[in-house]
């Protein structure tokens, strides 16, 4: 039946000299269905993982991050105007305003990028790939709520044409392909991704009033019929809102971070901050689902997580400012540190390929992220340096690590 | 407050809600599997006992002596398939074959048009010779059975795909005459003679794989008395009966190197080596426990004496000892051996007797390799076509050789597989897969219970792509090597990288596993060979 039938796909399958055309049917072809290709040369059985299916359960495991974090977005609107408080009051109005910023976010990111994959992939002759299945999936995690859609674009095109066919497509970048595109719009509108300014949607910071566009408002007409508070534009925001996330605050101490917010609203996601990193438990059942499954390395990630406590602790102990005197495990529950641990240090294609180089370059991160955090006076965070630092160098690392093995060959010749 | 207690609850809600699913799930999955009559204990996912948790480790098996050690390989796969050969009978029955071949094209390195020395209808005795290879004339291939050769079957470029022998009803052995003593006899003179004899080519080389190489002498021999791949026999069946002979092979090898003969034991303590194995004399025994490859000589040429640049150790089969062994012995060139017929696709999986290269056409008889299905042809006509059903593979799954119904088997197998042909599209088959499959990952339900059955097919499962996972190579690889970075040395073609990478401790079947179990359907053994090859062409 339909899109279910294989003779239906076989019906409309373009020729095989409209490149372009052919490749767009087969990457929606082997969606559907996988392909009937037998093995010829080398084993004459194949072990069932896939790449798609390796992709796809990294944006299994974001799952949650989306739902908790698109509701956020419409919470911490309503935070900032004092109105809807409770975290389920006026539910159908936060699920709107978050879906209206979120699903702009992820159309752009993905038309962008798959339509740069697909003309590539096009032009190469090659089957297209499923890298950007997870890349895609992970860039509106890691942008600000009220992001630029046209900035956004920009960093996507940037990030997928330098990182990632520049150097021959999926499985052959160097650095990770999201973090890119989040760092081109971090050093080429830095205005526009740090500060106050862009973690509430929907709102006038210079007026202080509440800003809704026609995304919002062509709902109002449909809550007003079934009797539901509707969006009303130009209420004023609270006094005490300044838009500031815990790691502005955290240069005072960790008492001016729990002063604003409390542990349990950082770590349910009820904070201002980037869409997917808002939520540590979403977070922790993703790493629950990659760890479970084995698709994320656990090395990678224990490594980090050791990295950030040691040099958590030696800054505990040296205590210079108020910053550095925030507990170590506290860091964890601020910022993007959890997210980047679980879903940006573990891919495996710009992580180190060996087993002792994964320790050390989760180690590494670790180390040098929070020295970025705590020690940077411009940028509140660390972790997206961090990682495409060690991205770069985890090449390196491997090196020595392989070079290793070779030494050890050649010494055992000689003996 | 109450919202961080709101959470913990919450945790511990989700936990006991997994458990409770997981456990009806189960018991589910048990009882289908009781209702088709399969053993619903290979279908425990949850551990049954905190030992299975804790994953305390096994004691000795309680044939190894006190005194010896059991070297225990951690990583590694097996692979269960269904189809297994199982014992019928207490006699292990004789099947003579019409016609046997002997297939230039299981020697690797050997060039594709061999100088063949009988003619055709030329009556042979077992042991004569057949052809030898252009580039090292020394070694003489030699008839396995006695008969009339027939016409040379040749395919692309006139290379030789079989030499084949139509089959006396009693096989007639050549004479040898000038079979050396073996207390007297020095290295020169027993090489001549085996080169000559036929039994050469049973002994084989690391580095490389090749028909060892008599100008460079072993610093140590290696004989291999368990097989881990799947579906494989146990070489108990093949040795019994033939204990003295084992042994004076043994002794015959002893007489080739100046160093140790080694003799890899199977220490997985589920079946007890042979007493002819048990009790080998003059050699130096060692245990070995831990999935496939651990049954792999390359594997334990790795871990007892690994092969550095500019060495070369040997190794042979069981069934190749015994042919050393018999020559000896009795004065001929006896290749029968122990074959396993094997596979889902067969009525009743078996063992059975017979010689080197035997042609597979009676043992596969039952099987509809072939079928006719209907096909529409470009102007959209029902038209008759074939389709292939069935893969007959001489030897293992992994690394086996695809042969005809009416093909031969090869020179070093002693296993027929067949598996279905997986040429089928499969809906959402990448997402939720409706057929199991033998895998140790975790994002499928059966890489919880790894020690699951499944029938196995040809297909591919996935498209070709760049290496992307790390670390999948080295889980199924008990040896210390990367093989990614191998691979990469390979694909660039860089010699000494590759070298020190270990590239000369390494042949395809030990690599296999890692092709099975790759993301990106990587052909491995391919590459490997490539580039096996190429360093080859440099020395």
């Amino acid at each position: 039946m339909g899109l279910f039938d294989v003779d239906f796909w076989k019906g409309i399958e373009p020729s095989k000299d409209k490149k372009f055309l052919h490749g767009l049917y087969d990457g929606m072809f082997t969606l559907f269905f996988k392909p009937n290709e037998v093995t010829h040369a080398g084993t004459h059985i194949k072990g069932p993982m896939d790449l798609k299916r390796l992709m796809i359960h990294v944006v299994i495991a974001m799952q949650l991050c989306y739902v908790l974090g698109a509701y956020n977005i419409g919470h911490q609107h309503y935070l900032a105007a004092g109105l809807h408080t409770g975290i389920f009051d006026a539910m159908h109005l936060k699920i709107v305003l978050g879906l209206m910023q979120i699903l702009p976010i992820f159309a752009v990111v993905h038309i962008v990028g798959l339509g740069i994959e697909f003309y590539f992939a096009a032009k190469k002759g090659h089957p297209i790939e499923e890298g950007f299945l997870v890349s895609g999936a992970l860039i509106p995690l890691i942008m600000p709520p009220d992001i630029s859609l046209w900035m956004l674009a920009v960093a996507v095109a940037f990030a997928v044409l330098l990182g990632k066919e520049a150097f021959g497509g999926t499985g052959m970048n160097v650095v990770n392909v999201a973090l890119l595109a989040r760092v081109f719009i971090f050093f080429a509108y830095p205005t526009s991704i740090s500060g106050d300014g862009p973690w509430v949607a929907a709102i006038d910071l210079e007026t202080r009033v509440t800003d809704y566009s026609f995304l919002h408002t062509m709902f109002n007409p449909i809550f007003d019929l079934v009797g539901w508070s509707t969006f009303e534009g130009g209420m004023p925001l609270l006094e005490s809102f300044t838009g500031a996330t815990p790691l502005v605050l955290a240069k005072e101490g960790w008492e001016a971070v729990t002063s604003q917010y409390s542990a349990a609203a950082m770590f349910m996601g009820g904070i201002p901050g980037c869409i997917g990193e808002t939520s540590k438990l979403a977070i922790l059942v993703g790493m629950g689902i990659l760890l479970v499954t084995g698709v994320g390395s656990w090395r990678i990630m224990l490594s980090m997580a050791l990295g950030v406590a040691l040099t958590g602790m030696i800054f505990n102990v040296w205590g210079y400012n108020e910053y550095m005197m925030i507990p170590w495990y506290d860091h964890f529950l601020m910022g993007g540190l959890l997210f980047a641990l679980v879903f940006m240090a573990t891919d495996p294609v710009t992580a180190s390929g060996t087993n002792t180089g994964k320790w050390i370059y989760g180690f590494l991160i670790g180390f040098f992220g929070l020295i970025i955090r705590v020690m940077n006076p411009a940028y509140a965070e660390g972790w997206m340096l961090a990682i495409l630092l060690m991205n770069v160098f985890a090449p390196l690392i491997d090196f020595y690590v392989v070079d290793a093995n070779i030494q050890k060959r050649l010494k055992r010749a000689k003996a | 407050m109450t919202l961080t207690w709101g959470i913990i609850i919450a945790m511990v809600f989700i936990v006991l809600f997994v458990m409770l699913v997981t456990t009806l799930g189960e018991g589910l999955v048990k009882i289908t599997a009781k209702e088709s009559n399969i053993d619903p204990a290979k279908f425990s996912v949850l551990p049954g006992e905190l030992s299975d948790i804790i994953g305390s480790s096994k004691a000795k098996p309680n044939f190894v002596p006190a005194d010896e050690q059991v070297i225990d390989l951690k990583k590694g796969f097996d692979i269960n398939l269904l189809g297994e050969a199982v014992i019928e009978t207490e006699e292990i029955p004789t099947v003579r074959s019409a016609t046997y071949a002997l297939k230039p094209k299981d020697f690797i390195g050997m060039s594709p048009i061999p100088k063949v020395v009988a003619n055709e209808g030329d009556s042979l005795k077992a042991g004569d010779p057949l052809f030898y290879d252009k580039k090292r004339p020394e070694i003489i291939y030699a008839a396995p059975v006695s008969g009339e050769m027939l016409p040379i079957q040749r395919g692309e470029k006139r290379s030789i795909n079989e030499v084949v022998i139509l089959a006396d009803k009693e096989v007639e052995y050549r004479k040898y005459e000038n079979i050396p003593n073996l207390a007297t006899t020095d290295y020169e003179e027993l090489t001549k003679f085996l080169l000559g004899s036929g039994a050469w080519p049973f002994i084989r080389q690391r580095p490389f794989n090749i028909v060892a190489d008599y100008d460079v002498r072993p610093k140590s021999i290696f004989v291999t008395t368990f097989d881990t791949a799947p579906l494989a026999p146990s070489f108990n069946k093949t040795v019994e009966g033939k204990e003295a002979e084992f042994q004076k092979g043994l002794e015959v090898l002893a007489k080739l190197t100046e160093g140790k003969v080694h003799v890899a034991l199977d220490g997985r303590g589920e079946e007890k080596p042979a007493a002819a194995f048990l009790n080998a004399s003059g050699v130096e025994r060692h245990w070995f426990n831990g999935q496939h490859p651990a049954g792999n000589v390359g594997v334990h040429i790795h871990h007892i004496d690994p092969v550095n640049s500019g060495e070369s150790v040997w190794h042979l089969d069981v069934y190749g000892v015994l042919v050393l062994g018999t020559l000896f012995t009795k004065g001929i060139f006896d290749t029968e051996r122990v074959v396993a017929l094997t596979g889902a696709e067969l009525s009743n999986p078996t063992f059975i007797r017979t010689s080197q290269g035997a042609c597979i056409d009676k043992f596969v008889a039952d099987v509809d390799v072939i079928t006719s299905v209907e096909v529409k042809d470009e102007e959209g006509n029902t038209v008759e076509a074939n389709r292939k059903n069935v893969r007959l593979i001489s030897g293992d799954p992994l690394t086996g050789t695809e042969v005809n119904a009416n093909g031969y088997l090869g020179f070093f197998d002693d296993q027929l597989t067949t598996v279905s042909e997986g040429d089928y599209y499969e809906l959402f088959g990448w997402l939720l897969p409706q057929k199991g499959h033998p895998t140790t990952n975790r994002t499928f339900p059966g890489g919880f219970s790894p020690k699951a059955t499944y029938s196995a097919d040809t297909n591919q499962n996935g498209e070709h792509r760049a290496f992307v996972v790390s670390g999948e190579y080295e889980s199924v690889l008990p040896m210390d090597i990367y093989p990614q970075y191998l691979l990469r040395a390979i694909v660039a073609n860089d010699f000494e990288r590759m070298e020190g990478l270990g590239i000369l401790e390494l042949a395809e079947e030990d690599l296999a596993l890692c092709e099975y179990v790759c993301t990106s359907k990587q052909n491995v053994q391919q590459i490997l060979r490539e580039g096996l090859d190429s360093l080859r062409a440099q020395i």
